[in-house]
């Protein structure tokens, strides 16, 4: 049986069905990051005192490093897309590759970071600030890792079907695009509320 | 070919695709200087208040610059902002929760 909607456009939604379902998967996990963002804000605002990121040891400069990496891959992955309507499948393949380097440059340097604390006994039972950022950090380097699988797929075996159906593999090249920006948008809040603040 | 597929060969076109790639490059160094600001902002000392505020302040123009742009929510279908308004109406009401609890507290005799 043939899955209905690859391509073409469902009259009703005007999408063809992958987009319209990673936007209701995005959705609830706006919801999942929301109540962990939402647990954090009631925790903080409850405790009477609450360290700075910087006194619990955490790494400025290497999140710095780190929330630039993701904005860039953020960018290549973008591009990866563009290069596929512009039927360029070598770029294609260059972008994404980039992409998923800059995504295990990521988790290289988050594992650094986790070393180091638990190097000095700072684990997640030690105090609600380490509970919380080893929660949202550890859930957020889970999402990239599952992006990073996805878009390894799509770079090696998946990209077969660019020469049997190229459109349909555009399609989802940017459906892996939607929830990879997704996954830096949640960075961009995670690190200033964890790290700068 | 009726307005609607005429306009979405227009987005969809080479040239289209070009001038989307340009403002791409322009976005990711807007984000790349926002990240700077706003880590040189965390040396200032500001009050936690302003800290707070500027922080979240410049996380929501990055955040929103990657949703309108990289994710195209600028120009989407009306199905997707659907979704989305409800998601924000649902997700103001999980951020209203903290707020909620400081209320009863300081209300409670």
């Amino acid at each position: 049986m043939q899955i209905p909607y690859t391509v073409e456009t469902r009259p009703d939604t005007g999408l063809y069905n992958a987009k319209l379902g990673i936007w209701l998967f995005l959705a609830s996990e706006v919801m999942l990051f929301g109540s962990l963002f939402s647990s954090y804000i009631l925790l903080r605002t409850g405790a009477p005192v609450w360290p700075h990121g910087r006194d619990m040891g955490l790494n400025v400069p290497l999140a710095t490093l780190n929330t630039l990496i993701l904005i860039g891959s953020s960018v290549t992955m973008v591009m990866s897309w563009a290069s596929l309507k512009l039927k360029d499948f070598a770029k294609f393949r260059l972008y994404m590759g980039l992409t998923i380097l800059c995504a295990l440059g990521f988790m290289v340097i988050k594992a650094i970071e986790y070393s180091a604390k638990f190097h000095h006994h700072l684990y997640p039972s030690k105090n609600t600030f380490l509970a919380v950022y080893f929660t949202l950090t550890g859930l957020h380097g889970l999402h990239v890792l599952g992006g990073m699988i996805v878009n390894g797929y799509l770079w090696g075996p998946g990209a077969k079907l660019w020469k049997r159906d190229p459109e349909r593999f555009t399609n989802r090249i940017e459906v892996a695009g939607l929830y990879w920006h997704f996954v830096d948008l949640v960075w961009i809040f995670l690190f200033p509320t964890l790290y700068l603040l | 070919m009726d307005a609607h597929a005429q306009a979405h060969d227009d987005h969809d076109s080479p040239e289209a695709i070009r001038r989307q790639t340009r403002l791409y490059i322009l976005v990711f160094a807007a984000l790349m200087a926002l990240t700077v600001i706003t880590v040189a902002v965390s040396y200032l000392h500001l009050s936690p208040h302003l800290a707070v505020l500027v922080a979240l302040l410049i996380a929501g123009i990055k955040g929103s610059m990657v949703a309108a742009y990289f994710m195209h929510l600028i120009s989407e279908k009306k199905a997707i902002y659907a979704i989305l308004i409800l998601t924000v109406a649902f997700f103001v009401v999980l951020m209203a929760i903290p707020t909620l609890s400081h209320w009863d507290q300081r209300f409670m005799p």
